[in-house]
């Protein structure tokens, strides 16, 4: 039908460019611009007032942009589109925000009668499915632990199928075991090809989950796969290991190698900064051999996305207050 | 216009409805202010005598008749005040907004809701006082005061009129507030006002007529109508989020960037 459509072409879920939104004279976030394909898990990363919640709130056509322009779920973003871009994708808040004295089911009969789903006793047997939470359709949700109304929540958000799904900070505040759950459930919604839209100030979530990331302090200070992010912003190193103290490192460890620097981390661990691991390594490797050395091991070290976070943000002016 | 769909306006009573029987002080006012003012026209009724004079008796009637009125003014402005700002302290009243239904809808099933029982009972006090006084008044005067047409046509036309003011009222103090307490308690007084109609009636300031009946009615619908165009004015998206902030309490204040530092904290 008319989302196949959609999802079908080659446009993307959602193209965002500019775009800044402002309170009187304080901005939420400014001149941000990325793009989201169709199937895709973005991850939407940054620290608390970063702009996050504020995004996902203008992009869900909630608040009105101050300027700049976006495509969500292929139609552009207007204060006359809202109700055609709302009925397209679905938002699931920072606070799930159930009927507490209403029941699970009652609660999705409500969202499924006003994204006008059709079959909608079918289509919420299936999403309580989806969530493991089918035998507590009949439970008030003021009954519910935290995590589990998390899970009501994503049921919720699943109902109309939406073109993107916007999750925003899906895991605050619930404890380690409800944080795995909701991982659990949002990795199975990526290998059923539900385009996500996630915020999180946890980096470890986004590593795993998301196909890329965007970092955003008010501005964006990144956007790409967690893998590029890491090559764009750190030099690789190689750790390497040899028997015995070497007895003239520097003679080894050269530009020519491809090393641009060179430390000992030990008696005979050496970790050098090479601009192209897959180039230096065997090099390096021929070289050691060459001078004689016994080498144990040669490895590239990997800067985690915690690293490039901290650094991007680190490093933003507008981080310190 | 603004196009409803009547499957979403439903879904917003029916929500609104199965709400509403789960909340104690609903369910608690809609049984004890009735049984309140039916006290003042029960003593009309029984008290007064068969010697004592019309003008007396229809005074008593009068009072009989405002006292009536209150019920279909009062009990919906006080749900009504609850219906955003209760939303808001929930936490439903964002995701309710994510969805595609239109702000009439939420307006219209919400304040359908309100009404229906209001009114129904409003009615019903109508109804029962007419029955009582017809069987069991010491006078015959009260019965015939009461049923005069003037009379029955002037419940009829007041009461969803009144309420129908009263929701907007409440629904627009509703919207603007952060505290359900207070929002009940101005809800309750901004619904008094319309009342003066029935009370200028009421004390016999002005005789009671069929045209009258008719032109006060035409006048609460004029009001009526006001008041809900600016309810629906004010029932923006924006303004009803942004202005939760008030209320949130999730501690990240104005300029409240955490610290690379506190990053790791937060993950540990
Ligand atoms: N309604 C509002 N009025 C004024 N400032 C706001 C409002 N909403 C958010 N802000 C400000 O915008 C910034 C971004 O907030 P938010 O989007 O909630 O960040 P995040 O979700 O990343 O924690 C913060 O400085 C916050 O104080
Ligand atoms: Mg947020």
């Amino acid at each position: 039908m008319a989302k196949e459509q959609l999802t079908d072409g080659a446009a993307p879920a959602l193209v965002v460019s500019h775009l800044t939104k402002r309170f009187g004279d304080r901005t939420a976030f400014e001149d941000v611009s990325f793009e989201v394909a169709h199937g895709e898990v973005f991850g939407f990363l940054g620290p608390n007032g970063a702009g996050k919640t504020t995004t996902v709130r203008t992009l869900g056509t909630l608040i009105a942009p101050t300027s700049g322009s976006a495509v969500v779920a292929g139609i552009p973003l207007s204060a006359a589109a809202g109700a055609e871009i709302r009925q397209l994708i679905s938002i699931m808040p920072e606070n799930p925000g159930l009927y507490l004295r209403l029941t699970v089911q009652e609660n999705l009969e409500l969202f499924a009668g006003l994204y006008s789903v059709p079959s909608p006793r079918a289509r919420i047997a299936g999403v309580l499915e989806t969530v493991n939470m089918a035998p507590r359709a009949r439970d008030l949700c003021g009954r519910l632990s935290k995590g589990l109304r998390q899970r009501v929540g994503l049921a919720r958000a699943l109902l109309s199928d939406p073109v993107v799904m916007f999750l925003d900070e899906p895991t605050s505040g619930l404890d380690p075991v409800a944080s795995r759950d909701v991982h659990d459930l949002i990795a199975g919604l990526r290998e059923r090809g539900v385009t996500v839209f996630l915020t999180t100030h946890r980096l470890e979530e986004a590593e795993r989950l998301c196909d890329r990331v965007a970092i955003l302090n008010t501005r964006l200070l990144a956007v790409g796969r967690p893998e590029e992010l890491r090559t764009q912003l750190f030099r690789s190193s190689l750790v390497v290991e040899t028997a015995a103290r070497l007895p003239a490192p520097e003679a080894i460890f050269t530009p020519e190698m491809g090393v641009e620097k060179w430390t000992p981390d030990g008696d005979a661990t050496y970790v050098l900064s090479v601009a192209d691991p897959k180039m230096a390594a065997p090099r390096v490797t021929r070289a050691l051999v060459a001078a004689g050395a016994d080498v144990l091991s040669i490895a590239v070290s990997r800067h985690s996305l915690e690293d490039v976070y901290l650094e991007l943000v680190e490093a933003d002016p507008e981080a310190e207050p | 216009m603004i196009g409803l769909d009547v499957g979403r306006l439903a879904a917003v009573a029916r929500k609104e409805a199965r709400e509403y029987r789960r909340t104690p002080f609903i369910i608690g006012a809609m049984a004890v202010l009735p049984l309140i003012f039916m006290i003042n026209p029960v003593i009309t009724i029984f008290a007064i005598g068969a010697t004592v004079k019309a003008a007396t008796v229809s005074k008593a009637v009068g009072a009989t008749f405002l006292v009536l009125l209150v019920v279909p003014a009062v009990i919906p402005a006080s749900i009504a005040a609850y219906s955003v700002v209760g939303e808001r302290d929930q936490g439903t009243l964002e995701p309710l907004l994510t969805t595609p239904v239109r702000r009439g809808e939420i307006l219209i099933g919400k304040a359908l809701v309100a009404a229906v029982p209001a009114v129904g009972i409003a009615y019903i006090l109508f109804a029962l006082a007419v029955i009582l006084a017809h069987f069991f008044a010491g006078n015959p005067t009260v019965a015939a005061t009461l049923t005069e047409g003037s009379h029955i046509l002037a419940q009829v036309l007041f009461a969803p009129l009144l309420a129908i003011w009263s929701i907007g009222v409440g629904t627009a103090i509703s919207a603007r507030s952060s505290d359900v307490r207070v929002a009940q308690q101005l809800g309750t007084l901004a619904s008094l006002p319309p009342l003066a109609v029935t009370a200028l009636v009421s004390f016999q300031i002005v005789p009671l007529g069929v045209w009258t009946a008719v032109g006060f009615g035409l006048g609460l619908l004029v009001i009526d109508i006001a008041m809900w165009r600016v309810v629906l004015a004010m029932f923006d998206r924006e303004r009803l989020i942004t202005g939760s902030r008030a209320v949130k309490t999730t501690g990240v204040g104005p300029g409240d960037r955490v610290a690379p530092g506190e990053v790791r904290r937060i993950q540990a």
